[in-house]
């Protein structure tokens, strides 16, 4: 079943929406294809992120002012918002990974929120972005699992706590929950994204008949206010779960 | 029906012109495409490698050591404080300290100017006493000398008396006689 | 007509995995009513607490996002 059969059916009923089509991922300059390399909105948005962090954390910080002007102590309370997180759950010798995890944090929540702007492409609600980052975080907790504990990491899947008949049994389930975590660390993110985007739209779509445009309208603003917070939320909980991934690497001992 | 057919015409149309433009709508859903998987994972890849660099080159770096400066001068401020305040302190202390050495003092004024006074009245008091003790004696002389002057005069008198009384009497006045008689009888 | 009992299969399909959401949402509701609760009784440890909650909720909540995500491809993948 492709679009044309569901615009076809949706248009039959006297509504248009394509609540997926912004999500399109569309070459700049013209052209048809999209090969590897060609500049896409992808591209653009992850750049308006790439410059929108800079502004923030190299512009905001370079007056380096011991009483700081508000980007600056913007820029100070993200950093310390993550230094925070990331030194009470991953503990003290987390605090090397900071920079992966601030880049991460960083990356994610600004791209959710410049893809609330109105017209504009979110890059993250796309599963192959969030997968590669799930994916990255996921690799990189086992490996360095693996090269700081050896063999010993092993033991994240025996519990030691539980009665002897039932390790075997928690150690399945607890393998099964380790290979579900970068699935479900990357459809979060992307899913959250998505069904918002599309629910505005969706709601965006209702707008155009007079009647309920009023209820519409109020509607998207609500929704809009939700997505702003679960911006925010779902960056927030990917950082976190990143480090709660980096804690079981560093220490897998229960 | 003949609308529908027509709008069925159009989609289709549209649809083709849209598979042309992206070839992204090949699949519902764009997020299914995998066409663009390769494109964006290669953007992702680049645009986290730099987050990344200007994170950990510039900008954390720099927030770290501006909130290590501000803790810094935090710490001083407050050991600067805590050093006035022992200051104020000690001001205090020594400012209480004059307090009672001025007071001690002014006990001691009091006190010597107390003796002093005391050694004045008692000065006087011995003098006045003197004074009147000269003029009781000086009074007691003069009274004295009262009386002995009365004592002579009540003699002549008595003298006087008895030799007139004699006299009358017809007899001769033999004054040794009187004098003897007089001073036997002043004796008494 | 085959597609179409395919594509009406679809939709309910689609409709019926919707209702997966209202699990999410019983979920979430749950993990923050309780916090919520725990935390009027001891107020001075829940702040430490917030992130175990936020992480919770994530947890609840990804399971909604799955079934909006079947949903999801069921209208428009399938």
């Amino acid at each position: 079943m492709g679009t044309d059969d569901v615009a076809t059916a949706e248009d039959e009923g006297g509504l248009v929406f394509h609540p997926m089509d912004q999500f399109i991922v569309k070459p700049l300059f013209g052209g048809d294809t999209v090969n590897w390399y060609t500049p896409t909105n992808v591209t653009l948005w992850m750049f308006f992120t790439v410059v929108a962090i800079t502004l923030l954390l190299v512009a905001g910080t370079r007056g380096r002012a011991i009483v700081p002007s508000r980007v600056q102590s913007v820029a100070e309370l993200a950093y310390g918002f993550v230094y925070k997180m990331v030194e009470d759950v991953s503990g003290k010798d987390g605090v090397k990974y900071f920079p992966y995890i601030m880049t991460l944090f960083m990356f994610i929540v600004f791209a959710n929120m410049l893809g609330l702007i109105p017209m504009s492409f979110t890059t993250t609600s796309h599963i192959a972005v969030t997968a590669v980052m799930a994916m990255a975080v996921f690799l990189t907790v086992t490996i360095l699992g693996f090269v700081l504990h050896g063999v010993g990491f092993l033991k994240l899947f025996w519990i030691s706590s539980a009665p002897l008949p039932l390790r075997p049994i928690l150690a399945v389930i607890e393998v099964i929950s380790y290979f579900v975590r970068p699935v479900s660390h990357s459809i979060r993110l992307a899913g959250n994204m998505m069904a918002g985007h599309a629910v505005i739209k969706v709601f965006a779509a209702f707008a155009a008949v007079a009647l309920i445009s009023p209820l519409s309208i109020l509607a998207i603003t609500a929704i809009y206010a939700l997505e702003t917070l679960v911006s925010f939320i779902q960056a927030y909980v990917f950082a976190i779960l990143t480090c709660v991934y980096l804690k079981d690497a560093l220490h897998p001992h229960h | 029906m003949a609308t529908e057919t027509e709008s069925h015409g159009d989609e289709a149309a549209h649809g083709g012109a849209d598979a042309a433009h992206g070839g992204a709508e090949a699949v519902g859903m764009p997020q299914l495409d995998f066409a663009t998987f390769p494109n964006q994972i290669f953007w992702l890849v680049v645009t986290l490698v730099v987050i990344y660099l200007i994170l950990s080159r510039v900008a954390l770096p720099r927030i770290a050591a501006v909130l290590a400066e501000r803790q810094g001068a935090i710490t001083n401020d407050i050991a600067a404080a805590e050093d006035l305040k022992l200051k104020a302190e000690e001001a205090e202390a020594a400012y209480n300290q004059a307090l009672a050495d001025a007071r001690a003092e002014a006990q001691k004024i009091i006190a010597e100017a107390k003796a002093e006074m005391q050694a004045e009245l008692d000065a006087a008091t011995a003098k006045a006493d003197a004074e009147i003790a000269a003029k009781a004696a000086e009074s007691e002389k003069a009274i004295a000398e009262i009386r002995a002057g009365a004592m002579q005069s009540v003699e002549e008198v008595a003298k006087a008396t008895a030799a007139e009384i004699v006299a009358a009497m017809g007899g001769k006045s033999d004054a040794k006689a009187i004098d003897a008689a007089i001073a036997a009888q002043l004796k008494g | 007509m085959e597609g179409d009992v395919v594509q009406m299969g679809a939709y309910i399909g689609a409709g019926l995995a919707c209702t997966g959401m209202g699990g999410a949402a019983v979920g979430v509701g749950h993990v923050v009513g309780n916090f919520l609760s725990g935390a009027l009784r001891n107020p001075s440890a829940a702040g430490g607490q917030t992130a175990t909650m936020f992480i919770g909720i994530a947890f609840s909540e990804a399971l909604g996002i799955f079934s909006f995500l079947v949903a999801l491809l069921l209208m428009f993948a399938v």
